[in-house]
């Protein structure tokens, strides 16, 4: 019950966010928003990154237009020869930047207003601890209240006899010498029973949980936390697990996607409002840890470039993280199903990541659990004409006949979904 | 009745009791112990059962406590841009093997190739395999590749070995130098061929091709003033006479040819033109099997017959040959007269071959099925060149001798004679990709690329143009041959530039190249046809012909196996070593090959010991000019009965492979066959390589060896389960097959109380669902699936099957299935998902009247699957979209389901075959086929594809992987899924087209349109009175012929008193 209310609760919660989200996009150009999906990965307002920090950027420009259609095709600016432009493509490096020309002329503006408007961040005081909402604590209370009441009941029933003892007793009655409980067979047999089917019951449902993992959060080598760039940075997920939409695999991003950004950034700056501490206590320096990745990328630091080989290629190396969410190797799991046909959040499964320092496996990637949500979820039917096929389906829906139609009914349940 | 009975083998036919016991013990598996005794008194007592009980929860309790060890993840350090982890990738790319050619895409994931299929846009191959082009990427994995150039038979480096092979090279000015390769399809390495030779003016380049056709390149010379190969158009042909040419197996382009030869064999009721197919053949070959019309005749005789059917058609003179051969002569070339026919033959005489070349001059094949516009470059092997060169090495005048994909110490009739001469040659330089029987001679070894690793070109027809792209980086320290040859004529630019600047230029332009390498192939818009006028000497070949010596008592016929045809690295490629062959079902060996009355009327070798119950085969000794050949006997109904056969590609040195490696293994048992080329005489009257030797002697011998057989493993127990008509009946009464069903299943497709007459129409439009409702009393296991939307099904063609196992290999890549070895196919533990039943019916003393069916036989995923309702653990169950699941980690092993499976298509892994399980020290080894879990070898598994572990059963899955993959496309760009979208591997892989699949629940699908419209009078399910409602239906065999012997009075089966002997 609690576990369903929660996840209820959760939904609910997404849901609203979601709405809102949607509502406040549909309003006007979020200027907020739209830098954090498009421009965040490469600029900084205030500082230089990858590339030049963009507060001012509008007075900087030759005009206006410059800026617009810069934005939407900077390869073609720098080609008609545009001496402004081909200044900074030099500046930078000869790193070309993106091109955007999904964006539209006002939401660039927006962005413009958006960077003008940041202001550098004061220090405040260390961030309250214990964010997250407790647990709800009464729990316990319910087997506490059934244990009291149940020993309430065994000295009524002791007293009752007792009294209805000394009443036979006091009328003149023979009465039977009173067997101890430890040697009362009814009862010891009763104990045999309830403890045989406990054991039973614990064994079988230990030896279910062999091999899972929950809450597993092994130390890796490098201290990434998820917090601070999925959740204070807003970093799209899928910027870096790129697989999720297309793949079986949601891909961890190889070294040089961290350095798109990491060339730029190479320090933590956010230490004050948000201190790095592992799940031991023990603080973390966020700038050593960004080196550490220069390690493994083969950055040089100082010089900002690559260290080579006499070949010229980068001498970086992988690094070896410690794989949190293990499947069985019969298991068939493909991330782009979930992600772009089923439209399911990553939280649904991963938890708040935006919230963990140190990611932990937050469900228990369970038969049973994977078999729950396909039983609870409804397919996007509606709006993907690949379901057309289901012709019965669709006339009962029109129909009234079924409200949804959930993974269950489209055979999710079935061995060689996942196992092959 | 169509439905006829067919036997698999003698002991079959005869049904010997010790076939009976055989087919009794399906799991040829003693328990492990005694229970004479009743089961309580057992050796193995209650006590025991326990103990073991005990120590296996025990067991259990101890694997199961430990520690979930820690597993890394590892990404890239820099991703490649067009790797998408979990993604399959598609190169476009050209498999080319000597001559033999197949344009092929090739699946790549995570970099590595797993598996090959056809480029369905190449206009030669139309997307056709065969089972080497299936089993070549398991050749790129080759443990026993090398991984380093060799000089002097140590490792080297590339700088050393130029060093050694310029200073050589220029050290031989004073002889010829000579470059030998076997056919070569490059038009670039033609042009580093030719700097070489500019190079070094004392150079001379010879072709050799280990199975040669050099006949036909000769006597087209002669007859048509061309010294190379037309194209063929069976396609186009009304009438095919093949003259022991198995064109469908192993002549010239088999893949081409399968596909030309199914598109002439597909009918159905309203279209009932169909090709008219004569074979004559000493021995038994796949095609015919196919044959309309068959009969067998000596390879001396060859001649004979290709010069009676010549006057028969020039003259009309009536053959004088054997009774049958008299009649199928007659019969053919009053086809042949009526136009648009065509003749091949296999013979590598020259003179022959000019007299086929009369024939199909005289009958007009030129311009129509025979084209000369544009000419085939398969094979340009001249036999004498080879010969010469032998003669110039040992007379010590050669300098230099380079060697390219040929292995003469092998595969050289006089290999002896090689080796002497090579002795003697200062410098020899081997380009092999492993330390074969010619390299291990040679000085310098340079490792050429495996051909999933090159840039490269082929042109198998004149103006058609294939690529091939490198799917990964080489594996080791290899070297592309052309770039080895650029080096050391002193060209400094590298192959791959020089080829792609000719690309460029040729096909103007870079975005004209690029299109041109991601399709694959350039080629014109359409084939220009064009025929050529015969000017070739016929009377003085057919003098030839007449004075060739006549054969002895037996004839011995070499042949190239369809799996690992003239050996190469194919020997060494277990999936072709344990693929059943076409029409003996032999695996990891060669054999003599003999009639079943010669072999018991002449090796005494008598029935049960003779066939298959009794693996330990009786020997022979073949003996011819000192050498001598000591094989197995292996029975094959319809072998011309004095004659016997012999395949080439065994008998390979150990530098080849573990599994090639012929000897004796560890437990002292002779393994790997012997080599045949010995028996390979050089014609001096046509300049050719005979591939029959007809002076031979053959004598019983006492010993005896083990073949393993997979003949009559999973076996129907003669249950009727194949149609077969003749093209006339089934003209006159195509429905007469709906009436034969009706007449099995009528019965059932009412309610028991009702009243039901027999339809007018002799049958009922509606009886496949009347049946599937009514024809059971518990109406649960019928019920259609909840959604209605996908039902896979599967049909296939037995009119188009070639039987060439394509297919098998196919389904072997794709699906991980292991390689279990010779010792566990002895056991019937073979795995293959997909097996090729075949089927002979007819007298097998009398080799004309055999005719030949195949039947590929896998899961048929009943709706009403027996295998479902007696799993104790729900292991195996149905899914709604009509699919029969097979869940391997819920499987306990009781193999109740293989023993309630009608169509014996489950399969038990016995012995962990592949280290999947998590216990240590299980792994199978038998010393042959371990490489396999080698982890290079291990690249070629199919990661969507669960490795099964011990304990467990499996089966053919209908490639479930590549279904929810397909549909996983669709939902993603969010349209229906389309027909003809998802492909299981062995429709994939097929030549002839015999297998279509699809949702059967779609009106518009291919497999829908067969059921209910086009082909629905051929249609008929195996077995299908059980009521197991297979989702696989196959479409009945014609044979456009006058008869089939199949339930005629010629078919033993009918008339059983006649048993031989």
């Amino acid at each position: 019950m609690l576990l369903i209310r929660k996840i209820t609760k959760s939904t609910l919660s997404l849901l609203v966010i979601l709405l809102l989200s949607q509502f406040s996009a549909i309003a006007a150009p979020d200027g907020a928003a739209i830098f954090k999906s498009n421009c965040a990965s490469c600029h900084n307002p205030l500082k230089d990154a990858t590339g030049p920090a963009l507060q001012g950027v509008d007075k900087r420009v030759p005009s206006k237009e410059w800026l617009h259609k810069w934005v939407k095709n900077p390869a073609g600016t720098i080609a008609s020869g545009d001496k402004y432009a081909n200044d900074i493509y030099n500046k930078w490096g000869k790193t070309q930047m993106t091109a955007f020309p999904n964006l539209s002329d006002e939401e660039i503006d927006a962005v413009v207003t958006y960077v003008n408007g940041v202001k550098p961040p004061t220090p405040t005081g260390g961030n309250k601890e214990g964010a997250a909402a407790k647990e709800d604590g009464s729990g316990w209370l319910y087997p506490l209240i059934t244990l009291a009441l149940l020993g309430l009941a065994v000295i009524l029933w002791r007293v009752n006899k007792s009294l209805r003892r000394v009443v036979a007793t006091a009328e003149g009655q023979t009465v039977k010498k009173e067997i101890p409980f430890y040697r009362h067979k009814v009862l010891i047999a009763i104990a045999a029973i309830v403890l045989f089917i406990s054991a039973g019951f614990f064994i079988v449902n230990g030896g279910i949980q062999m091999g899972r993992q929950q809450n597993y959060m092994p130390e890796q080598p490098i201290f990434y936390s998820h917090k601070v760039h999925a959740g204070i940075n807003q970093i799209n997920c899928q910027y870096c697990h790129a697989g999720a939409d297309k793949s079986r695999q949601a891909m961890i991003p190889s070294s040089n996607v961290c350095m798109n950004c990491h060339k730029g950034i190479n320090e933590y700056t956010g230490a004050a409002e948000h201190p790095l501490v592992t799940a031991e206590g023990k603080k973390v320096d966020g700038t050593a840890e960004i080196q550490k990745l220069y390690e493994y990328a083969g950055w040089d630091p100082v010089k900002k470039e690559y260290k080579r080989d006499a070949q010229g290629n980068i001498l970086a190396k992988p690094i070896e993280w410690v794989k949190i969410h293990n499947l069985p190797d019969h298991v068939y799991f493909n991330h782009s199903q979930h992600v772009t046909v089923g439209q399911i959040q990553c939280q649904r499964c991963h938890g708040p990541i935006e919230e963990m320092d140190e990611v932990y496996q937050f469900s228990p990637l369970s038969m049973g659990w994977c078999v729950n949500c396909h039983r609870q979820t409804n397919v996007q039917f509606e709006n993907n004409n690949y379901y057309s096929l289901y012709t019965k389906y669709h006339a009962e829906l029109k129909a009234g006949k079924r409200t949804g139609v959930t993974v269950e009914d489209i055979g999710g349940l079935e061995c060689q979904k996942c196992h092959y | 009745m169509s439905q006829k009975k067919y036997w698999k083998g003698l002991e079959e036919l005869n049904e010997t009791p010790a076939h009976q016991q055989v087919v009794a013990n399906e799991f040829k598996e003693d328990l492990p112990f005694d229970i004479s005794g009743g089961l309580l008194q057992a050796e193995t007592p209650r006590r025991d059962f326990l103990k073991y009980l005990g120590f296996s929860t025990a067991a259990a309790m101890v694997a199961a406590s430990c520690e979930m060890p820690v597993r890394k993840v590892i990404p890239y350090a820099i991703k490649p841009e067009d790797i998408q982890p979990g993604v399959a990738n598609y190169y476009a790319s050209t498999f080319v093997d000597g001559g033999d050619y197949c344009a092929v895409v090739v699946k790549t994931r995570e970099g590595r190739p797993i598996k090959l299929d056809g480029n369905t846009k190449s206009s030669i191959t139309y997307g056709s395999t065969s089972a080497r082009v299936q089993a070549a990427v398991l050749n790129l994995y080759d443990k026993a590749r090398l991984r380093h150039p060799m000089a002097n038979g140590a490792e080297s480096t590339f700088a050393n070995a130029d060093k050694i092979v310029t200073e050589g090279l220029a050290a031989a000015a004073g002889k010829t130098i000579y470059l030998l390769t076997s056919t070569i399809l490059s038009p670039t390495t033609k042009e580093v061929i030719a700097k070489f030779l500019a190079k070094y003016p004392n150079a001379k380049h010879v072709t050799y091709d280990s199975i040669s056709y050099s006949g036909m390149l000769l006597a087209n010379s002669e007859s048509y003033g061309k010294r190379s190969l037309p194209s063929y158009h069976f396609d186009k042909a009304k009438t095919i006479v093949s003259l022991d040419a198995d064109f469908l197996g192993t002549w010239l382009s088999p893949v081409e040819f399968s596909y030309q030869y199914g598109q002439g064999r597909k009918i159905n009721a309203k279209n009932l033109n169909m090709s008219r197919h004569y074979q004559v053949e000493p021995t038994h070959t796949i095609s015919g099997a196919s044959a309309d019309y068959r009969a067998t005749c000596r390879p001396s005789e060859l001649g004979a017959v290709a010069s009676a059917l010549y006057s028969l058609i020039a003259n009309g003179t009536a053959p004088a040959l054997g009774k049958n051969l008299n009649e199928l002569l007659t019969k053919a070339a009053a086809d042949l007269k009526k136009g648009n026919g065509l003749v091949v033959c296999g013979s590598n005489d020259k003179n022959i071959q000019v007299v086929v070349n009369a024939i199909n001059s005289a009958i007009g094949a030129n311009g129509t099925t025979i084209n000369w516009a544009v000419e085939s470059n398969y094979k340009q092997g001249i036999d004498a060149d080879m010969v010469n060169l032998v003669a110039d090495m040992n007379a010590d005048k050669v300098g230099a001798l380079l060697m390219h994909d040929v292995n003469p110490a092998y595969d050289y009739c006089e290999a002896d004679k090689f080796l002497t001469g090579l002795s003697k040659v200062a410098l020899s330089v081997s380009f092999a990709d492993r330390m074969d029987e010619t390299a291990q001679k040679a000085k310098i070894v340079t490792p050429d690329n495996n051909w999933l690793e090159s840039w490269g070109d082929a042109e198998p027809k004149t103006g058609f143009y294939s690529f091939m792209q490198p799917s990964i980086a080489p594996l080791f320290k290899t070297r592309a041959f052309q770039d080895s040859l650029l080096t050391w004529a002193g060209d400094t630019t590298t192959y791959q530039t020089m080829w792609s600047n000719y690309w460029t230029a040729k096909l103007g332009g870079q975005a004209a190249f690029d299109a041109a390498l991601q399709n694959g192939i350039y080629e014109p818009a359409t084939m220009s046809m064009g025929g050529g006028s015969f000017a070739g000497n016929l009377s003085a070949a057919m003098t030839a012909i007449q004075a060739s010596p006549k054969g002895a008592e037996m004839e011995l016929v070499l042949y190239p196996t369809v799996a690992i045809g003239y050996g190469g690295a194919w020997s060494n490629n277990p999936w072709l070593q344990e693929m059943p062959d076409p029409i003996t079902k032999a695996t990891w060996d060669n054999y003599i090959c003999m009639s079943p009355k010669t072999a018991k009327e002449k090796f005494d070798a008598e029935l049960t010991s003779i066939t298959e119950v009794e693996a330990n085969k009786k020997q022979a000794k073949i003996t011819w000019n000192g050498k001598e050949l000591l094989l197995p006997i292996v029975v094959v109904p319809g072998m011309h009965n004095d004659v016997v056969a012999v395949a080439f590609g065994y008998g390979r040195d150990k530098g080849v492979g573990r599994a090639a490696a012929s000897g004796t293994d560890k437990d002292g048992k002779l393994i790997g066959g012997k080599n045949a080329y010995p028996f390979v005489r050089f014609n001096t009257t046509s300049q050719t390589f005979d591939y029959s030797n007809t002076a031979i002697k053959i004598a019983p011998d006492n010993s005896r060896h083990e073949v393993a057989i997979t003949q009559t493993h999973h076996s129907y127990e003669g249950r009727p389960i194949i149609h077969e008509f003749t093209l006339e009946e089934f003209s006159k009464d195509p429905e007469a097959l709906l009436r034969e069903r009706y007449a099995e299943i009528g019965h059932y497709t009412t309610k028991p109380w009702e009243h039901h007459d027999a339809p007018s129409k002799g049958y009922d439009a509606d009886m496949d669902e009347k049946f599937r409702d009514e024809g059971t009393l518990y109406p649960d296991h019928t019920e259609k699936p909840s959604h209605e939307a996908i039902h896979w099904g599967m049909s296939i063609d037995l009119n188009t099957c070639t039987g060439c196992a394509a297919c098998v290999i196919a389904c072997q890549a794709e699906n991980n299935i292991s390689v279990v070895g010779k010792t566990h196919v002895l056991k019937a533990h073979e795995m293959h998902w997909l097996r090729i039943d075949r089927y002979f019916s007819g007298n097998p003393n009398d080799p004309d009247s055999v005719q030949t069916v195949f039947q590929p036989m896998m899961c048929q995923h009943c709706d009403n699957a027996p295998c479902e309702n007696v799993c104790p653990v729900n292991a195996t169950s149905h899914s709604s979209e009509g699919l029969n699941q097979m869940t391997y980690n819920r499987c306990i092993g009781t193999k109740y389901c293989a023993n309630n499976c009608p169509y014996k298509v489950r399969h038990f892994n016995w012995m962990d075959w592949n280290g999947a399980d998590c216990f240590d020290d299980n792994l199978y080894e038998d010393g042959r086929r371990d490489d396999m879990n080698d982890d290079l070898t291990r690249m070629v598994l199919n990661p969507d594809v669960t490795v099964r572990s011990r304990g467990v059963m499996e089966k053919c899955s209908f490639c479930v992987q590549r279904l929810q993959e397909g549909k996983l496309e669709a939902k993603k760009s969010g349209e229906p899924l389309k027909d003809g979208v998802v492909k299981t591997a062995c429709q994939q892989a097929c030549a002839s087209g015999c297998i279509k699949f699809g949702n059967a629940n779609d009106p518009e699908s291919e497999i829908y349109k067969i059921r209910h419209s086009e082909d629905k009078e051929r249609m008929f399910y195996v077995l299908e009175q059980l009521h197991v409602l297979p989702n696989v239906n196959y479409l009945s065999k014609i044979r456009n012929a006058d008869k089939i012997t199949a339930g005629s009075k010629d078919d033993l089966m009918v008339n059983k008193s006649k048993l031989i002997g």
